[in-house]
């Protein structure tokens, strides 16, 4: 097909991306705009492979029936509790992928014959897309390596970090500069330090962000990959590429905004200064009150209204199952049951709801968190499942506390709470939470799963 | 001017991402942005024609290593999302899929 063709083809697939992100806006409709998506992309692919420019098939097929096989095994074998790491990986391949598309481009044109040199313009963006796509990888990779705990995942931080990454984005600015004024000379050689310098930069930026800011992470790696596209678009002159890269970028974005906001922290304040727990804060004093899961059994059976307010710990304990179980339980019992899901609940944007929904939690029980806050006091009980800042009542009272202002589901409004947890600690902001020490709170400690289990068994008993 | 078009479409659709994404609830977040990432996957037709153009041995090579990590991308995050999406059922609804 002819350029012209190939362009109109194009838009047929900037439509289709286009309605399939406005249709993932309802759990009605998403599973189709997911497809009409997927389309758009199969349409791209095909009418691409149809281009006259592309002469030997050989190299593709084989890269893209690896691919696939790699993707669909992965996509299939995920639990749904590693979809963080999953999702982080897959980010990382797309970053990979825009970087190798920006170094390609730069040697398709370097070649000695003179009307295929480069314009400074070209240069520049498979430089931009070189670099995204490393950060997106490299910094993908570690935050791959932090969810799974394949590495540590609190904050590491080296002396004088912040000046070591300016230093190394100066000096890949200074690469990429002299190979934009002589390309001749540099760009065989200085490609490889800016290739280089992108995946150390990528490291730097992630290393120092600890476990509980991973949503941040995920969703700004996620517009990174998509700015990348967008990036490697411009160097390669093709729409689709940066349309398409754009609308993630903006979507990453997007997230990512909607995550500070509810840490009640900026961008610059996440990427840059850590979590430090402030030994100021009014230190907490007062009477834990234990229960056993019998008498927390007594109280369920006579509430009419119980919320269910699960964090981090449900998907570590894999305790999902098991709330679902009880929520039916107690319906089956005449009380009203929902799901109050905090926004930064989790290690990834949504990571609460895709459990519950795994565990065929019905989505129009999971409620969010001013929803809640609205009818908190009308609740009976309010079951904590593995959450500690998220419903940290200090965030709302103590105005030295360095969670203050983090918008939280007031818990502690409900008539009375149960908060299933380990041990005494802290949560990841090293807060201590003056939740557990409230008089309407019981504390139901083990793990959250055999608790569980245990008050079910009293209900069936 | 056709760095000028460019650049026009790049504002356009950053606009238009916006649009789109500030409507979708917290719930779908995790589909959405699996979803997005999908299409960040794009890049695979970029990488096709370098790998299928008529090029230096080099950059055919880096091409294919394109296409293969951006199928990746493309296939995986499609099939995850389908996956995760499947299972966000209404109240009451009869088992759809599996």
């Amino acid at each position: 097909m002819s350029p012209e063709w190939i362009g109109a083809v194009y838009i047929v697939s900037a439509i289709l991306f286009v309605f399939g992100l406005k249709l993932l806006s309802s759990p009605a409709t998403a599973v189709r705009g997911n497809q009409l998506s997927s389309l758009g992309m199969l349409v791209a692919v095909v009418v691409t492979l149809s281009s006259k420019e592309i002469i030997d098939f050989r190299w593709i097929a084989v890269a893209a029936v690896l691919g696939t096989i790699v993707g669909a095994v992965a996509a299939r074998r995920v639990a749904m509790t590693g979809m963080p790491e999953m999702v982080a990986l897959f980010n990382g391949s797309g970053g990979i992928a825009s970087l190798f598309v920006g170094w390609a481009a730069l040697d398709m044109g370097g070649g000695p014959d003179a009307d295929l040199s480069q314009s400074a313009f070209t240069i520049i963006t498979i430089l931009i897309s070189i670099l995204i796509g490393g950060v997106t990888f490299s910094g993908s990779i570690v935050a791959w390596g932090k969810l799974s705990e394949t590495m540590p995942s609190r904050a590491i931080s080296l002396p004088g970090q912040q000046f070591i990454s300016l230093l190394l984005l100066v000096v890949t600015i200074g690469c990429g500069a002299a190979m934009v004024a002589q390309p001749e000379i540099w760009n065989s050689t200085l490609i490889y330090a800016v290739i280089a310098l992108s995946l150390v930069l990528g490291v730097m930026a992630v290393i120092p962000i600890g476990g509980a800011d991973m949503p941040v992470v995920i969703s700004l790696l996620n517009s990174y990959s998509g700015l990348a596209a967008c990036a490697a678009g411009l160097a390669i002159n093709n729409t689709i590429l940066i349309v398409a890269g754009a609308l993630v970028g903006a979507a990453g974005i997007i997230l990512t905004n909607i995550m500070c906001k509810a840490m009640n922290r900026s961008l610059s304040h996440v990427l840059f200064s850590g979590f430090t727990a402030a030994k100021t804060a009014t230190k907490v004093e007062g009477e834990v009150k234990p229960i056993v899961p019998e008498d927390a059994y007594l109280i369920l059976e006579a509430a009419s209204s119980v919320v269910m307010v699960p964090g981090y710990g449900m998907a570590v304990a894999q305790a999902q199952h098991v709330v679902r179980e009880l929520g039916e339980l107690l319906e089956q019992n005449g009380a009203e049951v929902s799901y109050a899901i905090h926004p930064v609940a989790g290690r990834m944007p949504g990571h609460m709801n895709v459990l519950l929904a795994e565990a065929n939690v019905p989505y129009d029980q999971l409620v969010e968190m001013e929803d809640i806050n609205r009818r908190i006091e009308n609740v009976d009980v309010a079951i904590v499942i593995g959450a500690n800042d998220v419903v940290n009542p200090a965030a709302r009272e103590d105005e030295n506390s360095p969670i203050y202002g983090m918008p939280i589901i007031n818990v502690d409004h409900a008539r009375t709470v149960f908060v299933l947890k380990r041990s005494m600690a802290s949560g990841f902001s090293g807060v201590d939470n003056p939740l557990f020490f409230g008089q309407n709170t019981r504390m139901l400690f083990g793990d959250a799963k055999q608790s569980l289990s245990s008050v079910i068994a009293a209900f069936k008993g | 001017m056709e760095t000028v078009l460019l650049g026009f479409v790049l504002m356009l659709s950053i606009f238009l991402g916006f649009e789109l994404i500030s409507k979708v609830p917290a719930t779908l977040h995790t589909p959405l942005m699996s979803g997005a990432n999908a299409i960040s996957g794009i890049t695979v037709v970029g990488a096709l024609t370098l790998a299928g153009g008529e090029m230096a041995a080099w950059a055919t090579w880096l091409g294919a290593i394109a296409v293969f990590f951006a199928t990746i991308n493309v296939v995986g995050g499609y099939m995850v999302t389908d996956r995760m999406l499947g299972m966000f059922k209404k109240k009451d609804e009869p088992e759809a899929r599996s």
